[in-house]
């Protein structure tokens, strides 16, 4: 409401647009070159909010007690929709064909049994912890990759840091200024938001109840689906804002750092197996990761792509095909620099005494570590900075060594 | 005093717009002391006036508007006479959307008052930046945007000027007076030129400063206002008997007068015949507005053209009214605003407006007693209302309104508008597009209109728009405090907490029930 753009109004409803670009002088950041290979790096962030289901996503059909916990939302190597075998222990998600490639190309790499340091099941806070790089929700006002571009050294002058979207994830806010660019068309309201609401008006409003589900009823029937979930929309919209983005990165002079956000996660009911919701938004984010890539061309082989979520999810399904706030999950990266073609994990097991509150994959490894690895490997950022600035009181979690090629 | 939260949703969304976030305390000030909280705005004198800079007088802009079409025209003949081959330039449609954002009120009033060519597009002050991808310079912008004619600039600055009151008043009771006023006196600005420059000034100058004043006085001041007599078409009519009428051989048109019995005043039932509507008609012929020739007065200003009143008596509602020029129609007005049909008629809408779509037989008739007993005091009126018990003991099933959704919104997101267009366009979006009803009976008053299937999922759009933006920046229990406190449902609480991200959360509070309904 605060910032539409008033011109587009009576022509549809999808008139509900956010404020196209508006165009202003931007500010500038310095460019890091390795002055030893001229390489001219680039990091990208996607943080999946809702908590991804690490265990649907890189499955360990290797081992004994996956399939039992998950029941029917399982992955399975054979089957009808087989997985993708990443190694003879982990499989990947069959709506990530894109992101199997550049694993075989050595493009991509897993980290599994991965979780911030916070330890409960707040998405507010747990995203607070995954963005603002501490180790505790602190409402905090910046993030860790804006207090990274802030240490970086100072170099040939390009344009700051890119926040994509309608505004800036906590991750890139601070100090170092940032550029913003969100997609003219925003999405309608999610499915997902949506049925939340339905759900509170059942419970609290049976007459706005009514009037939401014939409202959303009408929308399906306007987009001739009848009562499909509409595929496309999200999916598409992601690799809109990636193309976008990319465009924008790739550019000589345009930004070399770039945080995101897709929603839509939190798959607590009929999350699917190798097809259904959850496999409908990975499909939307190996397009995106195809889309960094074609769009990025050249500039593609000096890119780091970081996917990471707040927390996972549990390893054993729920009463409603679905799973509930967990710890332990994935990060996933992928682009020319990754020194890929691994899962990377200190592997805890399924046993029930092995799981996290006998609930959820158990994490060993510090995401921080990851996140470090990469920005140390991509901008040579020093232990000490990456312990106390941009991750502060993080010396415990070293940075993990060889993420970059 | 103990906190009451649930009598503080009935003094901030029964009768104001609902809390504002932020450091307000309006929530708390709200329930330590209900009525009390309510009742401050009543007590504020000229608290109901709305000035701002660069606002102007119904004479100044409909000088404006004349000025405005003289232009238009002599620019459509000069490029006639350039070109006969090439189609003339289009004068700019009566509501073409404008472009240009971030337009401060007083970087619209400086507009006006012509000292400021252009306003600077860009946000300054917006973080981040926004840029575009394959813009090979920032400033490789759109073509330029069509510049906002007068009448637009205006419907703006008046549109801004009342979204910044709603947004920043403590609990908004007499701001919503003004809004249901403005609605049962409704002018369409869709009407043509003039209705839509004079829709902010008609308000400003009718409406505002008789809502804690006494009826009969608002009716005289909307059915004198230049804007009405335009919106009605009262200026066209003529007595048939009356020397223009003669001359021109034209007469009546009874749209005003039959408006003034049937949703001003007396409402449909309220005793009147369709001899009563023609008598009306003819007493009240020779009510106009001045002309851009200015003949009968300053243009744009209300002027009484004897030319062309009906001369002789006219009986009206079984009384004789003697030839009075402008003052028999005044008298008349005065006796309708007194009429018993008048006082059920005009409590029953307002009970249903503030208390419920059924409105409660015992606080209609008190309140009427109240209404008759005061000769129509509208501050009396309010005030009897806020101190029955019914309208704090009623549940809040009534729906906001558009309008009250995304003022609420606003304030509570703590977020003064500065430019109106978002807000415009919601609101067409919605169904409600500000001061343009598709009748004169105005926009409707009951749940049911507000609360249809598609409106209900257009403001879910609009929610998870306002989320996607803002959401980021809040925490949404300390935002659904502010609203609600510990009157919020155990579900919302819940469907709040476990939202999977901020602006999911914010969507979801701004879509509660508790945000709904008032």
């Amino acid at each position: 409401m605060i910032d539409c753009v008033e011109n587009r109004l009576l022509t549809s409803r999808r008139g509900l647009l956010l404020g196209g670009a508006s165009f202003a002088a931007w500010a500038y950041l310095p460019k890091f070159a390795r002055a030893a290979d001229g390489r001219d790096p680039r990091l990208i962030v996607v943080i999946l909010r809702g908590a991804l289901d690490g265990l649907s996503t890189v499955a360990p059909v290797g081992d004994p007690d996956y399939a039992g916990l998950h029941g029917s939302i399982a992955l399975a190597a054979d089957g009808a929709h087989p997985a993708i075998m990443l190694d003879p222990f982990f499989a990947l998600h069959p709506s990530m064909p894109e992101f199997a490639r550049m694993y075989r190309d050595r493009h991509a790499a897993v980290i599994h049994a991965v979780a911030t340091p916070y330890r409960d099941r707040s998405h507010f806070d747990g995203q607070d912890v995954l963005e603002s790089g501490y180790a505790g929700p602190g409402r905090v006002q910046s993030g860790w990759l804006n207090r990274a571009l802030e240490a970086l050294p100072r170099g040939e002058r390009v344009s700051s840091g890119l926040a994509v979207g309608p505004t800036t994830p906590l991750v890139l806010r601070g100090n170092a200024p940032t550029v913003g660019w969100a997609p003219v068309a925003l999405p309608q309201a999610d499915d997902d938001t949506a049925m939340r609401l339905a759900d509170l008006y059942r419970h609290r409003d049976p007459a706005l109840a009514a009037a939401l589900s014939q409202g959303l009823q009408l929308e399906k029937a306007a987009n001739g689906d009848d009562m499909k979930r509409k595929p496309g929309n999200q999916v598409v919209q992601m690799r809109q804002v990636a193309r976008g983005a990319a465009k924008l990165m790739a550019a000589d002079d345009g930004p070399r750092i770039a945080a995101l956000a897709f929603d839509g996660w939190d798959t607590h009911a009929n999350e699917g197996g190798p097809v259904g919701r959850l496999a409908f938004l990975l499909g939307g984010l190996d397009g995106a990761l195809a889309e960094f890539e074609s769009g990025l061309a050249d500039r593609w082989r000096d890119t780091v792509v970081v996917v990471a979520t707040e927390f996972g999810r549990t390893a054993r399904i729920n009463g409603t095909d679905g799973t509930d706030h967990g710890t332990g999950t994935i990060a996933l990266l992928a682009g020319g620099a990754v020194k890929g073609g691994r899962v990377i994990s200190d592997w805890p097991g399924l046993k029930l005494a092995n799981l996290y509150e006998g609930r959820d994959l158990k994490p060993t490894t510090d995401l921080r570590s990851v996140i470090k690895g990469v920005l140390q490997g991509q901008f040579g950022l020093s232990d000490r900075v990456l312990a106390e600035t941009v991750f502060p009181d993080s010396a415990s979690a070293r940075p993990m060594k060889g993420l970059v090629a | 005093m103990a906190r009451d939260s649930q009598a503080a949703l009935v003094a901030l969304n029964r009768f104001g717009f609902g809390a504002r976030g932020g450091a307000s305390g309006d929530l708390i000030n709200a329930a330590s002391d209900p009525r009390g909280f309510v009742k401050a705005e009543l007590a504020r004198p000229n608290g109901v006036l709305l000035e701002a800079p660069g606002l102007q007088s119904t004479p100044q802009l409909g000088q404006a508007v004349f000025a405005y079409q003289d232009q238009v025209k002599q620019a459509r003949e000069a490029a006639k006479a350039a070109a006969p081959a090439e189609a003339p330039q289009p004068a700019p449609a009566d509501q073409k959307p404008g472009l240009r954002r971030n337009l401060s009120l007083n970087a619209v009033a400086t507009e006006i008052a012509g000292q400021m060519t252009e306003a600077k597009p860009a946000d300054t002050a917006a973080k981040p930046e926004m840029m575009q991808p394959g813009a090979a310079a920032p400033p490789a912008a759109k073509p330029a945007p069509q510049p906002l004619n007068v009448i637009q600039k205006t419907f703006r600055a008046e549109a801004l000027a009342r979204l910044q009151r709603a947004t920043l008043v403590e609990c908004g009771f007499t701001e919503r007076l003004v809004v249901f006023w403005s609605n049962h006196f409704c002018i369409s600005a869709s009407k043509g030129e003039l209705a839509r420059i004079w829709a902010g000034a008609f308000e400003r100058e009718a409406i505002r400063p008789h809502v804690l004043g006494r009826f009969a006085d608002m009716l005289k001041a909307v059915e004198q206002h230049p804007a009405m007599l335009f919106f009605l078409d009262n200026q066209q009519s003529l007595g048939p008997d009356s020397r223009a009428g003669q001359n021109r051989k034209r007469g009546l048109n009874e749209n005003l007068a039959r408006e003034i019995m049937e949703l001003h005043t007396l409402g449909v039932g309220g005793g009147y015949t369709q001899e009563d509507v023609t008598s009306l008609a003819r007493i009240i012929t020779g009510w106009t507005f001045a002309g851009r020739q200015g003949q009968l007065g300053t243009p744009g200003s209300f002027v009484f053209n004897t030319n062309a009143h009906q001369p002789g008596p006219q009986v009206l509602l079984g009384k004789t009214y003697e030839p009075a020029g402008l003052a028999q129609g005044e008298a008349a007005l005065a006796d309708i605003a007194r009429h018993p049909s008048t006082a059920n008629f005009i409590v029953t809408k307002f009970v249903r407006h503030f208390v419920a779509d059924d409105p409660p037989p015992a606080l209609v008739a008190r309140l009427r007693d109240v209404f008759v007993r005061t000769d129509g005091d509208l501050k009396a009126l309010a005030t009897a209302l806020v101190d029955s018990d019914e309208a704090w003991k009623a549940p809040l099933t009534k729906m906001r309104s558009p309008y009250d959704f995304l003022i609420a919104s606003g304030r509570l997101l703590a977020r003064v508008p500065e430019d109106p267009g978002a807000y415009l366009n919601n609101l067409n979006l919605l169904g409600q597009p500000l001061w343009s009803p598709a009748g004169p009976n105005g926009f409707p008053d009951t749940s049911a209109a507000w609360a249809a299937p598609e409106g209900i999922k257009l403001r879910l759009d609009i929610a998870a728009q306002m989320g996607a933006r803002l959401g980021n920046n809040i925490d949404p229990l300390d935002l659904l405090e502010f609203a609600a406190a510990d009157a919020a449902s155990v579900e919302t609480r819940k469907t709040i907490e476990r939202a999977e991200s901020r602006q999911q959360a914010l969507a979801l509070l701004l879509m509660s029930p508790e945000m709904q309904r008032r």
